[in-house]
């Protein structure tokens, strides 16, 4: 049973005539896609998951708190519907790096939004590995502008390391932790600079959002509605006229040589088909490609709009680093859970044999006391012993380091397992590679030189042996001017099919060191201003 | 250290109506009533946690009945929670009975911590459809710990004073220790 979330026929689910746009998928990029045509053009957006009840979010909080739940029972995750397997060499957990329903993987975020930087997008140039982007950082910057906007980003330009801005964040950055002034007197000892997070969370009341609150569960869920979700543009698109259809599956893109036609898509009453003049699928860095592959047909053997061949290649994540410890001194961690400092330093020293990375300063280092008091064996003075002497002197510096997109590292069908509606589950083949493995390494590096400087007893360290994914899915179906090695062009729209775009994460050539929801946004922005176009007859 | 009713009103901000995935119609009687005859009434259930209340907190707390009160007294108001936590009381109680003799609410403190060690809630996962260990562990031991730790003063124990959970809002974090 699920908590809150719409239940299976209590809404009308059936398809609406005379649309202009179908948008497949209500996360980050379907939502503002929606919004942003919304008024001008008719839409309706198709999701797998339910319409979640905002009032059900304090539930969906003990969840997290709670040890009897495990990441994907929060958003109700997991089962027949989002089966999948993980074959590559690296175990890809999938259900913990995803949230299916209205709002998507947004609900579960941590809202961490930077722009990547100028170098991200010519890595091929001016590091030597990878491909270049076939659009710059001054194709994006306007978009840049407008996504911080749309979000609700309370950032600083503070930043020394990163690209040119041309106007302030619309709401001032989050003041620095304690921690953060403990961690800056060892990176002014050791000439680091540190910088503030942007973060797409309301540091001051925001177009109706509450000011954050200090919940200090953010990921997986802010029940203040201060962290930005997709819900936010859903709503907005609705008020305008969209319709969204949650427990809205689609199957299948049905087509001809070079239009889709219809989206046929399963819900609890049956399965339908929504025609459209244009469609932008816009379900992640899995299903899309996913979605592409099982549309294959007479035309497109191999998948729909995959002529390249190179849809569902290049899947990539990034890749965490970090090292912790104790002081011997109150550190005050676990008040707040999202993070306040950072630093870019080390990220434009990129070249082939190391990546980009970023360092990341955490509020949330060791246990919290509440997680802590529910396990164990313990009650009463003893439990209370416990907790006061694990809690209060943690500290712990993260990293997000660049994974290269690798050809052996892939997202698939698995012809041996099926989903509910019998199409077989993804299969996402991750291979990691010697490149990102380097970058980890030099990331340890710099965080144990800062933690040893800060006089802190290393406790662990997250290295190379045992990294895992920052839940960020990118690549599968890349951006290129050469139809033969890319998916979809310049503007986002596929090469081989004249009215279908891609708004995603997946159309990213290469993934730099920073956050990628921004750059999601940014991109569904431009793109829904190139459907316009192609709408009206505009130019883009 | 004294628990309030404006912790239990704190820790009810933070938690509201449990999050159990406890199906109302389970638990529902052949004649629609919500409640199983045999499942205990608020008065029953509330009595029932303050006597556990007094075991598993710590032992400077003060203010115990009042909070742990008013606190499950609103959880007893939001189904599917509801009938989850009032089955755990009876599951609790019927043991109590078998093994001591009378229900947990009456019996000494040093019996009480003896029943939940024999129960098995002390090493038991905590599961909302476990066993009866499981069920005693989620719905009456976690579910005061969790209420006490996610309040100001459960925080100040411990030495947090806006614990995970609880609104406390953005200003303890820039602070240093006192």
């Amino acid at each position: 049973m699920s908590t809150g979330a719409t239940r299976e026929t209590d809404r009308d689910r059936s398809p609406v005539t005379g649309v202009d746009v179908c948008v497949v998928g209500a996360g980050p990029a379907g939502a503002l896609v929606a919004d942003r045509l919304a008024g001008e053009h008719e839409v309706v957006v198709l999701d797998a998951g339910p319409r979640f009840d905002p009032a059900d979010r304090l539930r969906r909080q003990e969840r997290a708190i709670r040890p009897a739940y495990d990441r994907p029972d929060v958003w109700d995750g997991g089962g027949d519907r989002d089966a999948y397997s993980a074959s590559g060499e690296w175990f890809y957990p999938l259900n913990h790096a995803r949230v299916k329903g209205i709002g998507g993987s947004t609900l579960h975020w941590q809202g961490m939004v930077m722009r990547l930087h100028e170098d991200d997008f010519r890595s091929g140039s001016t590091r030597g590995v990878g491909p270049d982007w076939p659009i710059g950082y001054d194709d994006l910057r306007p978009y840049y502008a407008a996504a911080e906007t749309e979000l609700g980003v309370a950032g600083a330009n503070d930043n020394p390391f990163g690209p040119p801005r041309d106007q302030p964040h619309p709401m001032p950055a989050f003041e620095p932790s304690y921690s953060d002034s403990l961690f800056a007197e060892a990176c002014d000892e050791l000439g680091i600079a540190m910088h503030s997070v942007p973060n797409a969370r309301a540091s001051e009341s925001y177009e109706g959002r509450s000011a954050c609150v200090g919940y200090g569960t953010c990921q997986p869920v802010c029940p203040s509605g201060a962290k930005y979700d997709a819900t936010v543009h859903v709503e907005r698109a609705e008020e305008q006229g969209v319709t969204v259809i949650d427990r809205a599956q689609v199957q299948r893109l049905e087509h001809g040589s070079d239009r889709v036609e219809a989206a046929v898509y399963a819900t609890p009453d049956g399965e339908h088909r929504q025609s459209a003049d244009v469609f932008v699928l816009a379900c992640g860095g899995v299903e899309t490609a996913r979605l592409l592959l099982l549309s294959a047909s007479e035309q497109y053997p191999d998948g729909l709009a995959n002529t390249s061949g190179r849809v569902g290649s290049y899947f990539f994540d990034h890749l965490f680093a970090g090292v912790g410890g104790v002081l011997d001194e109150p550190t005050r961690q676990n008040h707040v859970g999202f993070l306040t400092s950072e630093s870019h330093q080390f990220y434009d020293e990129a070249d082939a044999d190391v990546g980009p990375f970023k360092l990341e300063f955490f509020n949330y280092a060791g246990p919290s006391p509440v997680e802590l008091a529910l396990t164990g064996d313990d009650w009463g003075d003893d439990l209370l012993g416990r907790v006061r002497s694990a809690y209060g002197n943690h500290v712990a510096i993260g990293a997000l380091v660049e994974q290269l997109p690798r050809p052996d590292s892939y997202v698939g069908l698995d012809p041996e397992q099926t989903d509910e509606h019998g199409n077989p589950v993804p299969d996402v083949h991750w291979t990691v590679g010697d490149r990102a493995l380097a970058t980890i390494e030099r990331a340890n590096e710099r965080q144990r030189e800062i933690l040893e400087t800060l006089g802190a007893e290393i406790t662990w360290t997250v290295g190379p042996e045992d990294t895992g994914p920052a839940y960020h899915h990118m690549g599968t179906t890349r951006m290129g001017t050469d139809p033969e090695h890319s998916v979809v062009d310049p503007a986002c729209r596929t090469h081989d099919l004249e009215n279908c775009w891609i708004a995603s994460s997946s159309v990213f050539p290469t993934g730099g060191a920073t956050n990628p929801t921004l750059t999601i946004a940014a991109l569904a922005l431009r793109t829904a201003d190139a459907v316009d176009a192609a709408l009206t007859g505009d130019s883009f | 250290m004294e628990l309030t009713r404006r912790d239990a009103v704190a820790a009810l901000a933070a938690i509201a109506g449990g999050g159990a995935t406890v199906a109302v119609s389970e638990r529902v009687g052949e004649n629609g009533d919500p409640r199983e005859p045999e499942l205990p009434d608020d008065e029953r259930v509330q009595g029932a946690l303050v006597a556990v209340a007094e075991v598993v907190y710590p032992g400077e707390l003060s203010g115990v009945e009042t909070f742990v009160t008013a606190f499950v007294g609103s959880r007893l108001s939001t189904e599917p929670h509801a009938s989850g936590l009032r089955a755990a009381v009876a599951t609790l109680d019927d043991l109590a009975e078998r093994w001591h003799g009378d229900r947990v609410a009456e019996l000494p403190p040093e019996t009480r911590e003896r029943l939940l060690g024999e129960v098995g809630a002390d090493t038991a996962e905590s599961d909302p459809d476990g066993t009866d260990a499981e069920r005693v562990r989620y719905y009456v031991v976690n579910e005061l710990l969790l209420a006490l730790y996610t309040s100001p003063t459960g925080g100040e124990l411990v030495g947090i004073e806006n614990p995970q959970g609880h609104p406390g809002g953005v200003e303890s974090y820039q602070r240093g220790p006192r």
